[in-house]
């Protein structure tokens, strides 16, 4: 639609830009000019705002993490009980934390081996010329425009042991549900709120691998199927191939989404039975807010900050960077 | 969405008539398929929308079933409570500053890393990127600290929507630039010959070009705070509360009545379904920007 716009108004001609364009854009590419006061004046007006946002809000309040996660403070009076990595050593001992640890490790993990798949199928199918197309691409992407709150408590109805819908459709195929409940058997629970998960997510990978599909000129298709392969053959060897970058680009949002996990499973589990389904983000709110321990919940804080952040780099290193490498 | 996607089906299919039938048509299982995912994926909304319209004693002699007979005294209790009408009015109050606000600085931050030459300028745009690694759950404690304490905005509707805006800002400035660099240079710079100034041009010729763009992060955010549940939790109390915390009060107060539950759950996700809907060829083309750039 946009590009359509864009067209329409480099048609008309301008010679004298055309010309102005020629002189600068070689010289601009070499080497990026370096900027009048007044330019860099601009810049800074253009940028502060959201500099100013971003300073204050993002990154003075994790400036502020870090420095709590030396003290021990119990959020009144002044911050000088300087302990040292005493907190960090009691958070990384405590059960609960590394428990919390492994369930954010298991629904990274999960999300990529189940809804990569199942995301991909759906895109595929939905790719095809078939009817209700477009409203079907609506449809699957409602879910994520839920609040978690709102999927959180209808699950919870659904899931309610003995009477919810979920359970007595379960009876209703033969199966014995679970007798505490999906929510409150501490060894299924977390799969329970996996399973939410896709059924809340799936449909932004679906809609982000849909994206991609359109972005295959249909001539590969078209090639591939007068070669006389299957239309499964082609999605495997002519899609699967080119969707790389888009389908690289989902895990990593996913995998950033899966360290942060909060909502979902506050309102659905709170982090139990028996911190069966505590995330790295429900324990720091846990000791931040309701025992007020803020070193801990500071060194909790820096320790899920750096394991983003490694996950990040190494993503960005051993697998991102070959979109970039492969483009130039 | 479906008008450009018809559209491009007209196109593909004036392109290349013999691809039109057997290849990568609908069979039975395809459509088995189809109706499979809609089902599980709209089921539960619609379970909550029709669990409204049913009386407890209905919900609880058949979980599944349909309203028999059609209860509607459970949506008048939502809309004849005073509760739900000041959460909806807070909600709406602190999206549309966290709109706004995001919108506001995000346009004004890409708008420079779009089209200014200058040295500091991946380096500047990787500050918005490396913006994105950081969860809100990090800061929050200390968030929390900073708003109640420094600034006094505990419990106020600013006190959620700045640092809303703020986390909302590394998305707003990675989807607008790739918009703003797909802008036709043309304009700004036959303005700049005719000797207008940078930030009249970006008044008068980029802000009206890049509403399209606006619209699309704007929907994000708006929807984005909307749905916020970790940050109000912790900010705002009793009558200043939003609307997913609400809803999940109530759900826990209310925890015997089950169909009043439903009827509040399903009125409070209607706005932002509605808003996201009607936008969703928009939203669909801001984010594929922003995973492509």
């Amino acid at each position: 639609m946009m590009q359509q716009g864009a067209t329409a108004v480099v048609a008309r001609p301008e010679p004298a830009t055309t010309a102005a364009r020629g002189a600068t854009t070689p010289r601009a590419a070499r080497r990026p000019p370096r900027l009048g006061w007044r330019q860099r004046l601009e810049v800074l007006v253009f940028v502060a705002p959201a500099l100013t946002l971003m300073g204050v809000f993002i990154l003075w309040p994790v400036v502020s993490a870090v420095r709590m996660s030396f003290y021990r403070w119990k959020g009144f009076g002044p911050m000088d009980d300087f302990v040292g990595w005493q907190n960090y050593s009691q958070v990384l001992s405590d059960d609960v934390f590394t428990g919390a640890v492994a369930h954010n490790f298991v629904i990274v993990g999960l999300s990529i081996l189940v809804q990569l798949p199942i995301g991909l199928g759906l895109a595929f199918l939905l790719n095809r010329r078939i009817r209700a197309r477009g409203l079907l691409r609506t449809i699957i992407f409602v879910p994520y425009v839920v609040a978690e709150v709102i999927a959180g408590v209808i699950w919870f109805q659904l899931l309610q042991p003995g009477y919810g819908v979920v359970d007595t459709l379960v009876g209703a195929v033969g199966l014995t549900p679970p007798e505490q409940g999906f929510l409150g058997t501490p060894d299924i629970t977390l799969y329970t709120v996996f399973g939410v998960l896709t059924w809340k997510y799936l449909g932004l990978a679906v809609l982000l691998f849909l994206a991609g599909l359109q972005g295959i000129p249909d001539e590969l298709y078209e090639a591939s199927q007068l070669d006389g392969a299957s239309w499964w053959r082609t999605q495997r060897y002519v899609a699967l191939p080119l969707l790389g970058p888009t389908i690289r680009t989902w895990a990593f949002l996913s995998m950033i989404g899966s360290i942060q996990l909060f909502d979902l499973v506050w309102v659905l589990t709170g982090g139990g039975p028996a911190n069966a389904t505590t995330t790295m983000a429900t324990y720091l709110i846990n000791q931040g807010t309701a025992r007020g321990n803020y070193g801990i919940a500071g060194a909790a804080s820096v320790v899920l900050f750096l394991v983003a952040l490694v996950m990040a780099v190494l993503y960005q290193v051993f697998v991102l960077r070959r979109d970039t490498q492969e483009q130039r | 969405m479906s008008a450009d996607t018809q559209v491009a089906d007209v196109r593909a299919e004036q392109a290349s008539p013999r691809r039109a039938r057997p290849f990568g048509a609908g069979g039975p299982l395809v459509y088995l398929i189809a109706a499979a995912v809609v089902v599980v994926t709209v089921g539960p909304v619609v379970y909550g929308a029709l669990g409204g319209f049913r009386s407890n004693e209905q919900l609880a002699r058949d979980p599944a079933g349909l309203p028999d007979p059609w209860v509607f005294d459970n949506y008048r209790a939502v809309f004849t409570n005073a509760d739900f009408w000041g959460y909806a009015l807070n909600s709406g109050v602190v999206a549309l500053i966290t709109t706004l606000l995001t919108v506001a600085c995000g346009v004004m931050a890409a708008y420079p890393l779009a089209r200014y030459q200058f040295r500091f300028r991946e380096p500047l745009f990787m500050v918005f990127v490396l913006g994105l690694l950081f969860p809100l759950a990090v800061a929050i404690i200390p968030l929390f600290i900073l708003i109640t304490r420094d600034l006094q905005l505990g419990n106020s509707w600013w006190g959620v929507a700045l640092p809303q805006a703020a986390f909302a800002l590394p998305m707003t400035v990675v989807i607008l630039r790739p918009f703003l660099m797909a802008l036709p240079r043309e304009l700004e710079e036959a303005a700049l010959i005719d000797g207008a100034s940078r930030v009249g041009v970006f008044w008068r010729i980029v802000l009206p070009l890049s509403v399209p763009g606006m619209v699309t992060v704007g929907v994000l955010a708006f929807v984005a705070s909307w749905n916020s549940y970790l940050l109000p939790l912790l900010l705002l109390r009793d009558e200043m509360r939003t609307l997913p915390l609400g809803v999940a009060d109530y759900s826990t107060e209310h925890s015997a009545d089950t169909a009043g539950v439903l009827a509040f759950t399903t009125i409070a996700m209607i706005p932002a379904l509605v808003l996201f809907l009607a936008l969703q060829g928009r939203i669909v083309n801001g984010l594929q920007g922003a995973v492509k750039g």
